[in-house]
């Protein structure tokens, strides 16, 4: 995870850039002093650290355009950025590339009801959505922890999930439009209030594409209607396997809860003892299992999963009473990764996603691991979807403990893949791992993916040394001629 | 001489494609075929079927996946669904009649290569939303994998989504993996009988506002469908519930069981424009809003018919047909909403002349290109199929 040295010739064009910022962007629109550039040195991958060239903050889709018009000509870099909550380094600047702010996008620019959707700006956050709409009885589904702060616009670039994706999806379930600047400054419109779109689905390659493709500034997403209720059951387990054949077992009967998490015994100590939740303390596995819909059917299904879980061996099981007896279930695993940064001075957190079967498997692994490195781990798990997020805990100031995190959770995220998993469920490739992605991909599968970036941004201006190991030239990619190729018909079952 | 190729594997798969790519020769990819004759003719020297490349290499209930070849038949699949009480959500419409093809014989890929989705896309989504990942062959003959067989997946550009509904252009598929959801205890349609689509979308946009996870709305034959799911005990509940405040817009019946099953059955696969075999039919994708009117408008100066699904969302459009299928007006009307017209069915030299799917302009068509060069920079996966 290191960021690539600076380009020495775009550096000592620094001040023409300024120039030409200053002359699209009116004066608190760019950004210039060393001071006030290390707000932007890192997102929420802290461990990774540099001062962009400079940071521009447009407020309309025409400024985004000329800005990226002008770095399309001069072969100035850009690094998008949203709220900079990114964990996998999504919004890493680079010394030699601006950093796009979209933070002055900042309000929802229609609700229509009619169409069940809201038109906003990318840099509202994400619960403003919801917030925007819930007096109407309605919600914007994704919610990933950061809600409070992350923006929307940041969520589509990542494609952000959340607790209750195995019912609701993820963003880009959710997502019906969006208008987009290209790298040479063309604005598109992909998709709008209706279902889908003409041609090829550009709105499902764009959302992810962390910030690769094109500079989202208008967004439309889908809003559904609030659930009636939602109740949540706190189950007790004696080992993980228990509790995640329990997942399964209620998944097996039919059943799609709202939201199903597993934590393991570290993190449920650290969880209690940071918000009281009144979490058992007394068992190895901890899982809450959320229903939500009609009052009628939350009731029913409740009753079914206490029975399927008592039949997997739960010790112990409370089913919320009222709204506030369900938040509570809800605060300690929402505190989930701040209760463990009281315990340890450092953390990462992983993300990656495994078929929920291998979850003892990938633990046991874990704990192997722990022991390999001599650094604690707690885990919380989405189990409905299998996205696990291990937190691995270290202190940066002892020498070595970064390294051996960092080596700690590359060895996790192999683990993921070996079992048919993935390495990344919803923070994101980044920088972070970035050098994973052939652990994953073949070269020819990696080529496939650069190509398509190359068919949106030639020169490789937008958000670079993100995702991919490194970008081959878009010349080399689409070279047909280093194949050999049999020039007879091939042989095989013909009619 | 014309050939129809049936691999059997995937490096047959990508033998064949690396061969056609070097020689330049143009190859038309398709399944069963049942949807061969929706978008512009392909002009192409031989056939490649995926038809061979069948069979289901994965399934595990309780995980909510499963893979299989791309050539399997979608009756295969969800055959082996039923045994364990599943289904796939998206609702894939049996298209074959409406094309004069045989029913049940699409396959799974062309399901996702057209990214079907029946009436249930507007709790559930459509091919797209469920399709986790792939192996294919792309226009250079090399076999590429994309996505994975979690529904939780970031990890690089979500190739899926560029595949489904790329109509075969970009890439021989030849296993696919997708997410499966539990099938419902039971489902009941309420029907408000002799009611206008204009009154029927307003209706269904107040059924679509409760929390009742609606999972079908619906317009035909003059009646609004809504469909309602779940355990029984909460079917009745939302039964009663929608009953009281649908009250203003007419009278309200409901049916369940095989009767509720056949209305979208016949709604998901427009069973009754099916069998007006000689009629144009538009496909309209517009604003839930925008429908009714955008229907009626049409409907009424060209004397067709019209159904409209997805809450207003979708509208079918049946005209009389004409050489140029009305095409200027239907788009226009298109146009105004925002969203876009297709021209579903129409004979094979009308669909050489109008643009089969909505034409797109400037910067998105540059993009489109370049993107089909990127995957098949010979141009030989069903040339001209998407305009």
């Amino acid at each position: 995870m290191q960021v690539p040295k600076p380009d020495d010739d775009i550096v000592a064009r620094r001040s023409d850039i300024i120039t030409a910022m200053r002359s699209i962007l009116s004066g608190e629109g760019v950004i210039v002093d060393e001071s006030e550039l290390a707000a932007y040195e890192c997102d929420g991958l802290t461990a990774v650290k540099q001062l962009p060239l400079i940071v521009v903050l447009p407020e309309t889709t025409e400024q985004v355009s000329q800005v990226l018009q002008y770095c399309h000509q001069a072969g100035v870099k850009i690094v998008p950025r949203g709220a900079g909550t990114s964990l996998s380094g999504g919004a890493t600047p680079l010394g030699d590339a601006i950093t796009l702010g979209m933070m002055k996008f900042n309000r929802i620019l229609e609700t229509d009801y009619e169409n069940r959707c809201v038109v906003t700006q990318p840099g509202v956050t994400n619960l403003s959505i919801t917030q925007a709409v819930q007096a109407d009885g309605f919600y914007f589904a994704p919610d990933p922890s950061s809600q409070i702060a992350c923006s929307i616009g940041g969520n589509v670039a990542e494609n952000a999930g959340g607790v209750h994706c195995l019912k609701y999806g993820v963003t880009t379930n959710n997502l019906l439009g969006v208008k987009m600047v290209l790298m040479d400054g063309e604005v598109i419109t992909i998709g709008g209030k209706q279902f889908d779109d003409a041609g090829y689905d550009l709105l499902g390659l764009v959302t992810g594409s962390e910030g690769l493709l094109g500079v989202i500034t208008e967004i439309i997403v889908k809003i559904i209607p609030t659930p009636e209720t939602a109740k949540a059951v706190l189950v007790g387990f004696p080992s993980n396997e228990q509790a995640g054949q329990c997942v399964a077992s209620i998944i097996g009967a039919g059943i799609i809860p709202g939201g199903m998490e597993i934590m393991d015994r570290p993190a449920i100590k650290a969880a209690e003892e940071f918000v009281h939740a009144g979490y058992p303390l007394d068992v190895e596995s901890l899982l809450i299992v959320e229903l939500d819909g009609p009052k009628a059917e939350v009731d029913y299904l409740i009753e079914r999963v206490e029975k399927i879980a008592k039949k997997e061996g739960a010790t112990s099981s409370r089913t919320s009473q009222n709204e506030e007896e369900r938040l509570l279930f809800w605060a300690g695993r929402k505190a989930a990764f701040p209760a463990i940064g009281r315990l340890s001075p450092d953390y990462l957190c992983m993300d990656g996603t495994i078929p929920r079967n291998k979850l003892p498997e990938i633990l046991a692994r874990m704990q192997k691991m722990s022991e390999h490195y001599s650094l604690g781990i707690a885990n919380v798990f989405h189990a409905g979807d299998g996205n696990l997020h291990p937190l691995i805990m270290f202190d940066a100031n002892k020498p070595g403990e970064l390294e051996g995190a960092t080596n700690f959770g590359m060895d996790i995220l192999r683990a993921c893949v070996e079992v048919g998993g993935v390495l990344t469920g919803e923070h994101g490739v980044g920088v972070e791992k970035r050098d994973l992605m052939g652990e994953m991909f073949s070269e020819d599968d990696l080529d496939q993916q650069e190509r398509v970036k190359c068919a949106f941004d030639e020169q490789a201006l937008l958000n670079p040394g993100k995702v991919f190991p490194q970008l081959k030239g878009c010349a080399e990619l689409n070279s047909l001629d280093a194949r050999q190729v049999e020039l007879k018909f091939p042989n095989l079952p013909r009619f | 001489m014309s050939e129809i190729m049936k691999p059997t594997t995937p490096e047959q798969v990508a033998e064949a494609v690396t061969w056609a790519a070097s020689t330049a020769t143009p190859l038309e990819i398709m399944g069963a075929g049942s949807k061969r004759k929706l978008g512009a003719p392909v002009v192409a020297e031989h056939q490649l079927h995926t038809t061979a490349l069948s069979g289901i290499k994965l399934y595990e209930p309780e995980e909510l996946v499963m893979s299989a070849g791309a050539g399997t038949p979608l009756g295969e699949i969800e055959a082996a669904l039923k045994q364990s009480n599943q289904r796939l959500a998206f609702e894939p419409s049996d298209m074959g009649p409406l094309f004069g093809e045989a029913s049940e014989i699409a396959t799974i890929g062309g399901a996702i290569a057209a990214n079907l989705a029946g009436p249930r896309r507007i709790w559930s989504g459509a091919a797209r939303d469920h399709f986790l990942g792939f192996t294919m062959a792309n226009g250079r003959g090399e076999l590429i994998k994309g996505g994975g067989r979690v529904v939780k997946n970031v990890t690089g550009f979500d190739l899926c989504k560029l595949l489904a509904g790329s109509y075969g252009t970009l890439g021989v598929m030849t296993e696919v993996t997708f997410k499966i959801l539990p099938s419902s205890e039971e489902s009941r349609t309420l029907i408000i009988s002799g009611c206008t689509a204009q009154s029927a979308v307003k209706a269904m946009n107040k059924a679509l506002a409760m929390p009742f996870e609606i999972s079908g709305a619906a317009y035909a034959t003059e009646r609004a469908l809504l469909r309602i799911e779940g355990p029984s005990v909460s079917v009745a509940y939302k039964a009663e519930g929608l009953a009281k405040v649908l009250d203003e817009f007419g009278t309200v019946s409901v049916v369940g069981g095989s009767e509720s099953k056949q209305i979208w059955t016949d709604i998901r696969d427009i069973s009754a424009f099916a069998k007006a075999s000689e009629k144009q039919i538009w496909r309209l994708s517009v604003p839930p809003s925008k429908g009714a009117e955008v229907a009626e408008q049409l409907s009424n100066q060209f004397s067709g018919e019209f159904i409209l699904d997805w809450g207003g969302a979708l509208v079918w459009l049946a005209l009389d047909p004409t050489e140029d299928a009305h095409a200027q007006v239907v788009r226009e009307a298109a146009d105004k909403t925002g969203g876009h017209a297709t021209l579903y069915r129409a004979s094979e030299a009308v669909r050489q002349s109008v643009p089969v799917f909505h034409p797109r302009a400037g910067a998105v068509s540059v993009v489109t290109s370049r993107l089909k060069g990127a995957f098949d920079p010979k141009g030989i996966l069903n040339p001209g199929r998407m305009g």
